[in-house]
């Protein structure tokens, strides 16, 4: 499939001498090198990534990682001064004014950090703007920003200006102005960064909620790695201009490229990262009408488990332990049933369970089941492996056996 | 000592000469006597307007001007002062001024301020044409009055373009100020719309830079109000005329009651375009509080000119 938004080796360098410090940065000389020697500042160097339709790629890095001027290079804002960046196989680097401005228009828009609210136009009138400019009828461009509007829960508020509305809705407006136009691709520059954190964890969700009908292209700049982590389907972490790291949330957490990626996800809170997904194990079960006590007890010994979970044809019946079971042979060896010691009150999840989630069931002692919207089981989650994930003691390598084993 | 002048003197007064007479003047005459047509028909048809009203009407039309964007204090002070100006005489003299200095300012706006915009969106247009603005603020005005009776003539609409090069600098400067001054991301946001340059101007760049530009405006109608005597040396009538006529002869009666009329007419238009350019509710003064404001006038630059002609 064609990405939506591909993105080649482009390089951006601020300041007249930029061919000769592109040249320099090519042949690999650090930043502050260049700055010194050419008196050019490098922006962006060597960046290259695809967004697929649909996704949210995040772009991670501090500030003057270069990640505002990547995001504004995506709809030629700032000229890349090499490299390609492809809008459905066309080219934005190399697009004429007018060209870039029907791109603009028609395909991609941009939701800022300081809301950039046109302040003498009610709220309305913000949200038509990109309407208005494109010559959309006074009548026809008010019926679309009060649809918008009311997706993000400000249509009462439609007539008043900006300035009346409280930081989190003027976001709320901007984000309206950024779907009004019907754009593929939004581009979002630090849209949280300026609100305070109750508002900025409400407006993650309800940005998360929107994109389940939406269905855009975001690509959404941040400083916040918990909020890329939360958001990201992949991230790139990016520091001095250069993208350090491509990759989903768990893959950034569990496998960092190198110690600059590593001393950010030290402190990160695990839970919230990882789900029921990464830490389940294929699951061995019995049938509760076929298999004895006996052979229930024989698996658990061979397989080591403390517990299998016993299917009634397709459908989860329950679990039985091992305690339970060598208890019952014990006491009424000739008549002992899976049935006498199913616990039907098992713990479930499903694969987007987080493990903070996880983590009170994993108290329980019994194996997590996932299960699929149809109550089919999927896979478990030994409670030690949530521990264990939490803590951080699982290496990459079990990480990757894990991910093999997972059924699909 | 050694000076320069030793080794080699300059004649550059008879170069100014040669060129002006001996080439600007002989070639471009008609084309100087052209641009002043348009002038002079605002001129008329606004001199001829101000004088046909009745007095009562005029002074009625600006008290309640005043009274909206100046406040209640304003506007007995206009229909006072106004009255004023009537008893001593000086009615038509006002009127004929009223029209030259609004025809000056309307000039100033056309020319000032989309070269104020063209400033602000070009680095080049600004950095030639600052210098030429910081010369025609600081260049006496009795310095072009001759080249402009040589190309020009004598009469009112001479008059009018010596008064539009005195006072065009402000609404240039503030236009352009205005127009920078608009904050980045919102120009940002509109760019990243897909907005032409137009439609960037009109929705974003005028309106919000409109404060800034009245502010010019208003800066322009006073430089414009202390014209009014200079430019009357080189024939535009009004109340520079009596000024100067009182001069003439000696007459302190007759200069001191042109210059009050001309204060009074500065005050009233100066807190009218104020106000315009804060356009907030002013709070209703009381008639001795707007006394005590006026004569903390920041605009002192009406009485600067009558200074300046005596």
């Amino acid at each position: 499939m064609q990405p939506k938004l591909a993105v080649s080796q482009v390089y951006k360098v601020f300041g007249d001498a930029a061919p000769a410090a592109l040249d320099l940065l090519r042949r690999g000389r650090s930043k502050q090198e260049i700055l010194a020697e050419t008196g050019a500042t490098v922006g962006v160097r060597d960046a290259s990534f695809d967004v697929q339709e649909g996704e949210i790629f995040v772009v991670m890095g501090l500030s003057g990682s270069g990640k505002s001027t990547l995001v504004r290079m995506l709809n030629g804002l700032i000229p890349p001064t090499s490299g390609q960046i492809l809008i459905d196989g066309e080219d934005i680097a190399r697009a004429d004014a007018a060209r870039l401005r029907r791109i603009r228009r028609e395909k991609i828009s941009m939701i800022f950090q300081h809301f950039a609210l046109f302040p003498h136009w009610t709220v309305a009138e913000n949200v038509a703007y990109g309407l208005k400019i494109t010559g959309v009828p006074h009548d026809e461009r008010r019926a679309r920003a009060l649809d918008v509007l009311e997706q993000v829960g400000l249509a009462a508020w439609a007539d008043s200006l900006p300035s009346d509305l409280s930081g989190g809705m003027q976001q709320r407006v901007g984000l309206a102005r950024g779907l009004a136009a019907e754009p593929d691709i939004l581009l979002m520059d630090e849209p949280f960064g300026a609100l305070d954190p109750l508002i900025r964890r409400e407006m993650q969700m309800e940005l998360l909620t929107l994109q389940r009908t939406l269905k855009k292209t975001i690509v959404f700049i941040t400083h916040d790695l918990n909020e890329a982590l939360m958001l990201g389907s992949r991230i790139a972490i990016m520091k001095d201009g250069q993208i350090v790291q491509i990759g989903t949330a768990q893959e950034i957490v569990t496998a960092p490229a190198d110690d600059y990626v590593a001393a950010f996800v030290a402190d990160i809170d695990r839970g919230r990262v990882f789900t029921a997904d990464d830490v389940s194990s294929d699951a061995t079960t019995i049938q509760l009408r076929q298999t004895s006590v006996r052979d229930a007890l024989r698996m658990m010994e061979r397989g080591g488990a403390n517990a299998l979970y016993v299917l009634d044809g397709d459908r989860v019946a329950g679990v039985v332990t091992y305690r339970d079971l060598a208890a019952s042979e014990m006491d009424t060896a000739i008549t002992a049933s899976l049935q006498g010691s199913l616990i039907t009150d098992f713990p479930t999840a499903d694969t987007t369970t987080c493990l903070s989630d996880l983590y009170s069931d994993a108290g329980s002692g019994l194996p997590i089941a996932v299960t699929d919207e149809r109550d089919r089981l999927l896979a478990v989650v030994e409670p030690a492996d949530v521990l264990a994930h939490l803590s951080g003691d699982a290496t990459p390598q079990e990480q990757q056996e894990q991910t093999y084993a997972q059924p699909r | 000592m050694l000076s320069p002048a030793d080794l080699a003197t300059l004649p550059f007064d008879d170069w100014v000469n040669t060129f002006v007479r001996g080439w600007l003047v002989p070639n471009f005459r008609p084309f100087f006597r052209a641009t002043q047509v348009p002038i002079s028909a605002v001129l008329d048809w606004l001199d001829t307007l101000f004088r046909w009203l009745p007095m009562l009407v005029t002074t009625a039309l600006f008290a309640l001007a005043s009274w909206k964007w100046a406040g209640r204090g304003m506007a007995i002070f206009t229909v006072l002062g106004f009255a004023f100006i009537d008893m001593i005489g000086l009615w038509p003299e006002t009127m004929t001024t009223l029209a030259m200095v609004v025809t000056a300012v309307l000039f100033c706006a056309v020319i000032g301020i989309p070269a104020g915009i063209v400033s602000a969106r070009s680095n080049l247009f600004w950095r030639i044409l600052r210098p030429v603005l910081d010369v025609m603020q600081t260049i006496p005005s009795f310095v072009y009055l001759v080249p402009i009776v040589m190309l020009f003539g004598v009469g009112m609409a001479p008059g009018i373009i010596a008064t539009i090069v005195f006072a065009l600098p402000p609404i240039v400067r503030l236009t352009n100020l205005g127009i920078r001054n608009v904050r980045g991301d919102l120009i940002e946001a509109a760019e990243a719309f897909g907005s032409t340059g137009w439609q960037m101007l009109w929705d974003l760049q005028l309106p919000l830079a409109m404060r800034t530009i009245m502010a010019g405006l208003n800066q322009t109608l006073m430089l414009a109000m202390s014209m009014v005597v200079i430019s009357a040396l080189i024939g535009a009538g009004g109340l520079g005329l009596i000024v100067n006529t009182g001069l003439g002869r000696l007459d302190v009666g007759g200069a001191t009651a042109g210059g009050v009329g001309i204060v009074i007419l500065a005050i009233v238009l100066d807190r009218i375009t104020q106000g315009l350019a804060e356009q907030n509710n002013v709070s209703r003064m009381s008639l001795r509080q707007t006394l005590s404001n006026v004569f903390r006038l920041r605009g002192t630059a009406a009485l600067a000119g009558v200074e300046k002609a005596g």
